[in-house]
């Protein structure tokens, strides 16, 4: 079929309405992969059912990762996306860009492969979708020599993530796009050859909040946190008091989840028992902010449900000061990559490598110290693995 | 090939973050005081030294051609010296140092089709996978039902509307790209039926024994069909999370009448108040619905809009819904309490109620 007469009348319905439409972004490449791409999505549209085959081992020369490679079932139909492969473009740290670069970013696209992106995927990376096996070399001569290099993919590191922490954010509690850019940088290796059971994320919040869900989708969280007092000008929480918007009794002090602050004029905090929750800051960023002993909580585990079921990060380590060279954390995560490289299963993360040797031995194997942190509350099940050689408790 | 002249260079890892930053950030840099949310979608930080910064966050589809790059590049360099960045939301971010450039960049950006917003109370920028543009595990599009979505509740994120942030999340199977379950609202992908083996392939492109290992309910069992090697499975014990197939590309569970997607609510990432939250099962199934999935649709504008009438100020949804408590969530929404509501892998004691404490209507 030429390409000219390819109808797309399913797809077209979704150039239509106030959100910005990923169908016009397909059709404002003039470029043939772009246009198999929409026709192949026509095509799943009709059928409910994708068209894509699993991948194939596919890469560029000496890495193990930042290639996914993809196939089309349909390669007779459409031959311009007959192969698909993704590349995997290491971010720069919090996102940020000039014209310039995005520009010349775009040229390479351009020129290599379909000229269509995520920006970004979901692990930070720029996604270059749509790339020919013969392309990978040259679309990566192209990128180094600008600057960029690849993420992880498979069993590696996968590209460190923050938010834009010190860059942008009062709250920033440690300067999370230096230790990522430096976490990057020291562990090229551990990014680009897999050297590990299954994959491992990292990614860096500046604060309880949170905003790139580290909790949820990292194997190691390092969430920014503090540990004195909170910081409160008096007069600007007067002046929050005074004004229409908010009630600081009820907006403020009646949702603070400890009950730690009274207000009578005068903001009372019980800084012992105030949990570093946010809403109190988040709500009069004027008025308070973060104490000034910063550091970050370092929590371990998240993943999505593949395979034993979803998990949470829990915490490791409580308090931890977050300055370069980061020596103290990197020890940890080479503990932590030796012990479980060495007797994790095949495909089996690291938070369920914990839960299947339980995290006391874990803690023991890595040298750290277990603290009432760690947990909600102490067991309730009695069936205890007593070690015979230990006669101290 | 004359690359070849050029020596090759490896881990040389992302270029660095600084050479991208405004002089303003740069200055600035971990002596930000406070900000403050001027509009919907423009935010102002103000630094120690009494510096300001705008930002102007507008909704991508994530989904992004060299052309609109381009475009963004261009309105950067009219309106922002050249300087933006993305969010981890798929929202790209003009970063400005004139207040009067910020009117005209947001009509701009209008009039080119980017809606400003998803700051404070809002929904943001849906967090997606790649679904039948780029998956071969994809039970459902990913970007279709985003933009459907989007399209009916785009008022919630240019306007602020809601008792607080709610976070719209969408991945297209179990795999959870970009783990979404721990989203005010969740759409997930779902399969439906047991793997289809391929008993003439199997042989070549899957080895046996981790095929088998791969299934967390032991449901698939070595067998011999033909007289040749290949693998069964127990259909009751199988929960379709396409684990096999993940190991195996002979075991497919794509199918276009039975996959479709399963909403999930109430999770939460930040500390604020409520500890983080999974997100947990409102509807087990609607049904792949192309091109405006108008059944999804409706079902979670449905939830937004009862959430928006009831939560009060600062409540994300899963501190609503834990407020009321489940057996009014499920009432006040109208959503049929089933048996897939009760979880039944390893977790799922944890999750059965040994309290009287009730609140009897
Ligand atoms: S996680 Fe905290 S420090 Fe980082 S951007 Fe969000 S609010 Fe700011
Ligand atoms: S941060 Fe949270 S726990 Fe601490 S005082 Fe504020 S509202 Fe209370
Ligand atoms: S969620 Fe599943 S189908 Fe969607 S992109 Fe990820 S692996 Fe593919
Ligand atoms: S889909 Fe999951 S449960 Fe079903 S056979 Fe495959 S691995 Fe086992």
């Amino acid at each position: 079929m030429s390409q000219k007469e390819r109808k797309t009348p399913l797809v077209d319905e979704l150039e239509k309405g106030p959100w910005p439409s990923f169908v016009k972004e397909i059709k404002s490449v003039d470029n043939p992969k772009a246009k198999d791409l929409l026709g192949v999505l026509e095509r799943s549209y009709q059928d409910k059912i994708g068209h894509w085959k699993h991948g194939g081992l596919v890469g560029v020369m000496g890495y193990g990762g930042g290639v996914i490679g993809r196939y089309n079932d349909l390669p007779d139909e459409y031959p311009n996306v007959a192969e698909f492969h993704t590349l995997r473009v290491n971010q720069p740290s919090g996102w940020f860009y000039t014209s310039d670069v995005l520009r010349k970013l775009c040229d390479i696209w351009e020129e290599h492969g379909s000229g269509i992106t995520n920006m970004h995927g979901s692990t930070g990376d720029i996604i270059f979708l749509g790339c020919s096996t013969e392309e990978l070399e040259p679309t990566f001569a192209a990128l180094t020599e600008l600057g960029f290099d690849l993420g992880g993919s498979g069993s590696c590191m996968r590209t460190p993530s923050c938010c834009a922490g010190m860059a942008r954010c009062e709250w920033a509690c440690y300067d999370t796009m230096g230790l990522t850019h430096d976490l990057t940088m020291e562990y090229q290796d551990e990014l680009h050859r897999p050297p590990f059971p299954y994959k491992f994320k990292f990614k860096m919040a500046g604060c309880p909040n949170d905003c790139v869900a580290s909790v949820a989708r990292a194997d190691l969280s390092i969430i920014g946190t503090w540990r004195d007092e909170i910081q409160i000008d008096q007069e600007a929480v007067r002046e929050y008091a005074n004004s229409s918007e908010l009630n600081v009794l009820e907006d403020v002090v009646e949702r603070c989840p400890t009950g730690c602050m009274r207000y009578n004029g005068q903001l009372e905090i019980d800084d012992e028992n105030c949990v570093k929750c946010m809403h109190c800051i988040n709500v009069m960023p004027k008025a308070l902010a973060p104490g000034k002993e910063r550091g970050a909580t370092i929590l371990i585990g998240s993943k999505a449900p593949i395979i034993g079921g979803a998990l949470l990060s829990s915490v490791l380590v409580p308090f931890l000061e977050m300055e370069p060279p980061y020596e103290d954390l990197k020890e940890l995560i080479e503990a932590i990559w030796d012990l479980w490289a060495e007797h994790g299963k095949n495909r089996e993360r690291v938070g369920e490598f914990i839960q299947r040797v339980g995290l006391g031995n874990f803690c023991d194997e890595i040298g750290l110290d277990v603290a009432p942190e760690m947990v909600i509350q102490p067991r309730t099940n009695p069936y205890i693995f007593y070690e015979m050689d230990t006669a101290d408790y | 090939m004359s690359t070849s002249v050029k020596k090759r260079v490896t881990d040389i890892g992302p270029p660095h973050y600084e050479q991208f930053l405004p002089p303003v950030i740069k200055e600035n840099y971990g002596k930000w005081k406070y900000h403050e949310v001027l509009k919907p979608g423009v935010l102002v930080h103000t630094a120690e030294s009494g510096e300001k910064l705008y930002s102007v966050r507008a909704a991508t589809p994530r989904l992004a051609s060299i052309h609109s790059i381009r475009l963004f590049a261009d309105l950067a360099d009219e309106f922002s010296d050249g300087y933006l960045r993305y969010t981890s939301r798929n929202n790209v971010e003009f970063l400005l140092t004139d207040p009067d450039k910020i009117d005209p960049l947001i009509a701009k950006l209008g009039a080119e089709g980017y809606p400003v917003g998803g700051v404070g109370a809002a929904i943001s920028n849906p967090v997606h996978t790649q679904g039948w543009i780029h998956c071969h595990s994809a039970a459902s599009d990913a970007s279709g039902v985003v933009k459907a979505l989007m399209d009916e509740l785009c008022d919630y994120f240019t306007g602020q509307k809601l008792p607080a942030k709610l976070r719209l999340a969408f991945a297209c199977c179990l795999n959870m790209c970009g783990a979404v379950h721990c989203s005010d609202i969740a759409v997930l992908g779902v399969h439906r039926r047991v793997p289809k083996i391929n008993h003439e392939t199997i042989r070549t492109q899957c080895e046996i024994p981790t095929t088998v290992s791969a299934c967390p309910t032991g449901a698939i069992r070595p067998t011999s069909v033909n007289g040749k090697q290949s693998v069964e499975v127990v259909e009751e014990q199988c929960m379709f999370c396409a684990n096999c197939y993940t190991v195996c590309p002979s075991m497919t569970l794509n199918d276009p009448e039975m996959d479709g997607v399963s909403i999930w609510v109430g999770g939460k990432v930040s500390n604020a108040r409520h500890e983080p939250m999974f997100s947990k099962l409102a509807i087990p199934y609607l049904p792949n619905n192309p091109p405006r999935w108008p059944e999804v649709v409706d079902a979670v504008k449905h939830l937004v809009e009862i959430y928006a009438a009831n939560a009060r100020r600062y409540e994300r949804m899963g501190e609503w819904i834990e407020r009321i408590g489940w057996p009014k969530f499920f009432e006040m929404t109208d959503l049929e309490f089933t048996k897939y509501h009760i979880d039944d892998f390893s977790h799922a004691g944890l999750s059965f109620r040994t309290s009287l404490h009730f609140r009897h209507q």
